[in-house]
């Protein structure tokens, strides 16, 4: 595992295990997460894939029953530590879910939001970071004209795209991504797919995917899960043409899932 | 001759019933409206639209004129959404966003048993513990306070307009609250997430994704407290003092459309009386069935849009 991060990882996970009240759903994980790079999460429906992911911000901390144990490690501090920081923890890892979730203001509302809840721009600092988020999530062109339309009243790859430069406003360090094109017709598809790769110069990227060919076309590393373990964690070329679990194989083939 | 299997009989017969009971409903409300235009009919002729302008109300002279009732219905109902609504947010916010399940689920059985209180219990618990306690501690304190303002001028009777919008205000808590619950419970739990995850705060996300995503659906809730508070009868006139003036204090006494008919309707003899009473009913049905309608549309267009979006 060790030689697909050769640097040193922007997320280790250490025997991590997780758990929905009762039921485990994670199982000792123990994965590290190449900085600057785009690591795909693939795996069969029900595997653990968004569970795992929502670690990495504590989203999973909103709801009482579920609880993790073991040690992630962000840029080598512990963030399930108590003391971590939860509001800037946020900041630093942003989100993005399968469905577009803009909210409920204008398309500038939206990308203001964030910027608002970590720093103290003035008005020109503000409209400079909203426009320049825009412009790094490729859609600065086509909403430059309507920054006071609702953000729901854009397209669906477009408020897919909105999330991302949101996201990416309050100038975070890793990006997750939820099956980010699953709910998106294939032309938005391919533009949010050349977008992640655009961004992975100054963000870690984590993406969950069902597609195989995406996570082939967009990623650097691949890691497999299966049932609540990491089965495997490779370069995505490695893990595609060569796996080295039986259970990698069946899964990319097609065989189950 | 063709014949109709059993069961297929059977469905004809069920939609027929269906039909003609749907059909007594929108029958009822017409039969209403005709039977309270017709009562009304001499009282109309004789006041014209003035009626709802005037305010003298001297069944000797016979001169009606029904302002303070509509004055008095206007005010108390506007009290008792001022008290009521911004609780209502806050009680549902809490049970929707801040409550351990098991509270939300105790304190909203409650609150819909609340809804369940006949009117009448809320009107002698009013008369009988309520306006004394704002006759002798209330009332003086706000004279105390706020004196100076002629809404709190007067002396401290405990009955009166006051009273009555607090205790409207209690009765439609219940129901305003449940519609701002339901509507707070629309909004999509990812929407929710995604806001958490900027790194708000519970506060943040209720105040800037929550209440704006219910918005429109909060409005929807007022209206159907309004419409509720409007014709609400018994438990107003029991403490609203039942007098035909038009005050400037809320301490004084007053009157509203429905404690107005529920008080006079027995004593009311001569037919022009009668008929000026029918004719308050009438602009009570007219507003009160305005403001449903328009709750009812609002609401259901609010509501079938959030659930589009979520
Ligand atoms: N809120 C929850 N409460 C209880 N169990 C849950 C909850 N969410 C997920 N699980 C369980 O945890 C396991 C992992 O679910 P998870 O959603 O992480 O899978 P996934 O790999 O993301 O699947 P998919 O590809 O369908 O999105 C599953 O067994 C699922 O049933
Ligand atoms: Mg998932």
């Amino acid at each position: 595992m060790t030689e697909a991060a050769p640097e040193r990882p922007k997320l280790s996970v250490r025997g991590l295990d997780f758990y929905y009240g009762e039921h485990q759903a994670l199982f000792d994980n123990t994965i590290d997460i190449a900085p600057a790079k785009v690591t795909a999460v693939i795996g069969p429906s029900g595997c653990g894939k968004s569970t795992h992911i929502r670690v990495f911000n504590r989203i999973f901390e909103l709801y009482r029953d579920q609880r993790a144990t073991g040690q992630v490690l962000l840029d080598g501090q512990d963030i399930l530590a108590p003391a971590f920081d939860l509001i800037e923890l946020r900041r630093r890892v942003g989100m993005i879910f399968q469905k577009p979730t803009p909210f409920p203001m204008s398309v500038f509302e939206n990308l203001a939001y964030g910027i608002r809840l970590h720093y103290r721009p003035t008005r020109s600092e503000l409209h400079g970071r909203v426009e320049a988020a825009l412009k790094a999530a490729a859609l600065w062109d086509e909403v430059k004209d309507q920054m006071q339309r609702p953000g729901t009243a854009l397209s669906g790859g477009q408020q897919q795209r909105l999330c991302i430069a949101r996201a990416i406003a309050v100038e975070p360090d890793v990006l997750l991504m939820d099956e980010p094109t699953s709910a998106i017709d294939p032309v938005a598809t391919a533009r949010i797919e050349d977008l992640v790769v655009s961004l992975k110069e100054r963000y870690t990227i984590v993406i969950v995917t069902h597609n195989m060919q995406q996570a082939a076309r967009i990623s650097d590393f691949t890691a497999f899960f299966y049932q609540g373990r990491i089965i495997e964690l490779g370069t995505t070329e490695q893990v595609f043409t060569a796996p080295r679990e039986r259970r990698t194989e069946d899964y990319i083939t097609g065989r189950f899932g | 001759m063709r014949s109709v299997p059993p069961a297929r009989r059977g469905d004809r017969a069920f939609r027929l019933l269906a039909a003609g009971s749907a059909g007594t409903v929108l029958l009822l409300m017409a039969g209403l409206f005709v039977a309270l235009g017709a009562g009304a009919w001499p009282a109309v002729r004789r006041f014209g639209v003035g009626f709802v302008v005037s305010n003298t109300w001297n069944p000797v002279t016979e001169r009606f004129g029904a302002l303070s009732s509509i004055y008095g219905t206007l005010v108390s109902t506007l009290l008792a959404l001022l008290i009521a609504v911004p609780l209502s947010v806050i009680i549902a916010l809490f049970l929707v966003e801040l409550a351990h399940p098991t509270v939300a689920r105790v304190v909203g059985g409650a609150i819909e048993l609340l809804a369940a209180v006949p009117s009448i219990i809320f009107g002698m618990w009013g008369l009988f513990v309520f306006a004394p306690y704002m006759a002798d501690h209330v009332q003086p304190a706000l004279s105390k306070t706020l004196g100076f303002l002629p809404l709190f001028t007067g002396p401290p009777l405990g009955i009166g307009m006051l009273s009555a919008g607090v205790i409207l205000a209690l009765m439609i808590l219940p129901f305003v609250t449940a519609v701002m619950r339901d509507v707070f419970r629309m909004v999509p739990a990812v929407v929710k997430e995604a806001a958490y995850g900027m790194g708000s705060t519970t506060w943040e996300v209720t105040r800037g994704v929550t209440v704006r995503y219910g918005a429109a659906g909060m409005i929807g809730a007022v209206f159907l407290g309004l419409g509720r508070a409007v014709g609400e009868t018994m438990a107003v006139t029991f403490v609203i003092g039942n007098d035909h003036a038009v005050s400037a204090s809320l301490f004084a006494a007053g009157n509203s459309i429905a404690s107005t008919l529920a008080n006079e309707f027995t004593e009311a003899a001569e037919p022009l009386y009668r008929s000026c009473l029918v004719y308050l009913g009438l602009v009570l049905l007219v507003l009160t069935v305005a403001i449903q309608a328009a709750a009812q549309l609002w609401l259901r267009r609010i509501l079938r849009r959030m659930g589009r979006s979520g």
